[in-house]
């Protein structure tokens, strides 16, 4: 790794202050941010060491939601009692990240933060890549691209966000608060990453400096029917070809009353499969709505040479998550 | 000569991008902090002081500064595992987190497992069960299995325990083998790496939650 140096602020104040150097770089836990910076795709002129703040709590907020601090460790939030009880979809999502090690050291905030990437991305023996360097080209486009996206991508750039965390949040319309140089504000889930667009290398919508404090939930959990089910190419410790988060609320008639879906592995941010929830809005759950709903999830897709199989597997993989979550299977 | 000249070409890609951020820092304030700091970590109940730069991770600070050749070092990316420590009694990747991040923690490397004359349980286990063959990762393993028996006892779950059950984990070789994804063995010795782990596990839980 290059050299940098390194603050370890004991305040929010001090560390935005400290985090606002145009070459200032934020670490929790750094699982994310030191494997790139040892593979020079990084850098830092100086490292901004959150973990003294105080931001590691778990606590009720008005409304009956919870606000996870930033510090909370994945681990930790994977198994605290109240998130377990009415956020079963996020434990299930934040288990199936990483490995135990990873969680142990990986915070909330920069789970968020962690990169949208793909090998080409994190090997710097490739001179295209548009998310490294702007304008290089993209070498996923006709290379090697299994694990890429099919949805919302753009000629600059096909990568996906691995976070599990990431699908879960989205599924449960969480809002990330976060403190800047101008102050607090609230950014809902859906737009706080973006689409690559012509600028890959920009994958959330933070400003410079700006700090996340916390991730509100609302206070519906789906904790009644939900289900997160991930594939991957091994059972443990991978990234996934395809994951759904589904959240259901279903009434006593068995009338679906709300539904959230979300995609990861398929697009550069955690994706809402709208179109799929829509169809299922205000209908009983049987086989043949699941299957046209969940169709509808990649009406819009564009699969490259080696991810076709995501065009199958997505629908698949939504009406198996949808399933259990609605009690069918 | 093929492989010398990649490596060459390689150099010169990243010196150019290297040098651009060095030049757009303000170099000025920022070399004094680069100068190597004082840091002090308590390892297996032992303080420590070194003078170390803050780009030294934990893995190379307890390899390379204290001599401690127990932790291994393997792919160094946070895949592997062979790393594994414990600091606070949580098991991390030492070779993704900066030892300077580390001050004040109790850090328990595999060095600090066994007690003055006995292996711990999960030692004498490995021994008993025949859980390695070349040894490179067992140290990382032994690490990871001690935090795993403690997250058991805990009830942690992990993403094969059945979240919708009251019920705490129990210990079976599916739970094992999820719980310990993070630590490869090429020699393959996972057969019996979960026998050892399950020995120790059941006996620990047994006790615990008579």
């Amino acid at each position: 790794m290059d050299a940098f140096s390194y603050v370890r602020p004991a305040d929010v104040a001090e560390a935005v202050r400290a985090g606002g150097a145009s070459d200032a770089r934020y670490i929790g836990g750094g699982t994310n941010l030191l494997d790139l910076m040892k593979g020079n795709v990084e850098r830092a002129g100086t490292l901004v060491d959150l973990t003294k703040l105080p931001l590691a709590d778990v606590t009720p907020i008005d409304g009956g939601g919870v606000r996870i601090g930033a510090l909370v460790r994945n681990s930790d939030l994977a198994s605290h009692a109240e998130v377990r009880k009415r956020y079963p979809l996020l434990s299930a999502a934040l288990l199936n990240g990483a490995s135990q090690q990873l969680r142990n050291m990986a915070t909330v905030g920069g789970n968020l933060m962690q990169r949208t990437r793909c090998h080409y991305f994190t090997d710097i023996g490739f001179a295209a890549c548009n998310k490294r360097k702007p304008g290089s080209g993209c070498a996923a486009i006709g290379g090697f691209n299994r694990q890429h996206a099919i949805l919302g991508a753009s000629p600059s750039c096909i990568a996906t966000n691995p976070s599990d965390m990431n699908v879960a949040l989205a599924a449960l319309e969480a809002v990330v608060r976060v403190q800047g140089p101008n102050g607090e504000r609230r950014i809902a889930f859906e737009d706080f990453h973006r689409l690559p667009g012509d600028t890959p290398e920009r994958d959330t919508n933070l400003a410079p400096g700006e700090l996340i404090t916390s991730i509100d939930l609302p206070a519906n959990g789906f904790a009644a029917h939900w289900h997160y089910l991930k594939v991957r190419d091994r059972a443990s410790f991978a990234f996934a070809l395809v994951a759904v988060a589904a959240a259901l609320d279903i009434d006593d008639a068995g009338t679906v009353r709300d539904a959230r879906i979300a995609l990861g592995g398929v697009a550069h941010k955690p994706w809402r499969a709208r179109e799929t929830e829509k169809q299922l809005i205000g209908k009983r759950l049987d086989a043949d709505l699941l299957a046209t709903a969940a169709n509808a999830a990649v009406a819009d897709a564009k699969p490259h040479r080696d991810n076709a199989f995501k065009m199958k597997l997505a629908p698949a993989a939504i009406v198996r998550a949808t399933r259990i979550a609605g009690g069918l299977a | 000569m093929g492989s010398v000249a990649a490596i060459a070409t390689c150099a010169a890609l990243h010196e150019p991008a290297g040098a651009q951020a060095r030049a757009a820092s303000p170099s000025a304030a920022r070399a004094k902090d680069i100068e190597p700091r004082q840091v002090r970590l308590n390892v297996n109940g032992r303080p420590h002081d070194l003078s170390i730069e803050p780009r030294v991770t934990l893995l190379d600070a307890l390899r390379d500064y204290l001599g401690m050749m127990g932790t291994k070092k393997g792919c160094d990316r946070g895949q592997c595992g062979a790393c594994t420590v414990l600091v606070d009694g949580r098991r991390i990747n030492a070779c993704l987190t900066l030892a300077i991040m580390h001050e004040g923690a109790k850090i328990a490397t595999v060095e600090g497992l066994a007690g003055d004359r006995d292996l711990s349980p999960l030692q004498a286990a490995f021994v008993e069960r025949d859980a390695f063959q070349c040894g490179y990762c067992t140290p990382g393993q032994l690490c990871a299995a001690t935090a795993l028996v403690d997250e058991l006892r805990a009830g942690e779950p992990s993403a094969v325990t059945d979240l919708r059950a009251a019920t705490k984990p129990e210990v079976t070789d599916e739970e094992i083998r999820e719980r310990m994804s993070g630590n490869l063995c090429r020699c393959g010795a996972y057969p019996n790496i979960v026998a050892a782990i399950r020995d120790v596990a059941t006996s620990d839980l047994s006790k615990h939650r008579s």
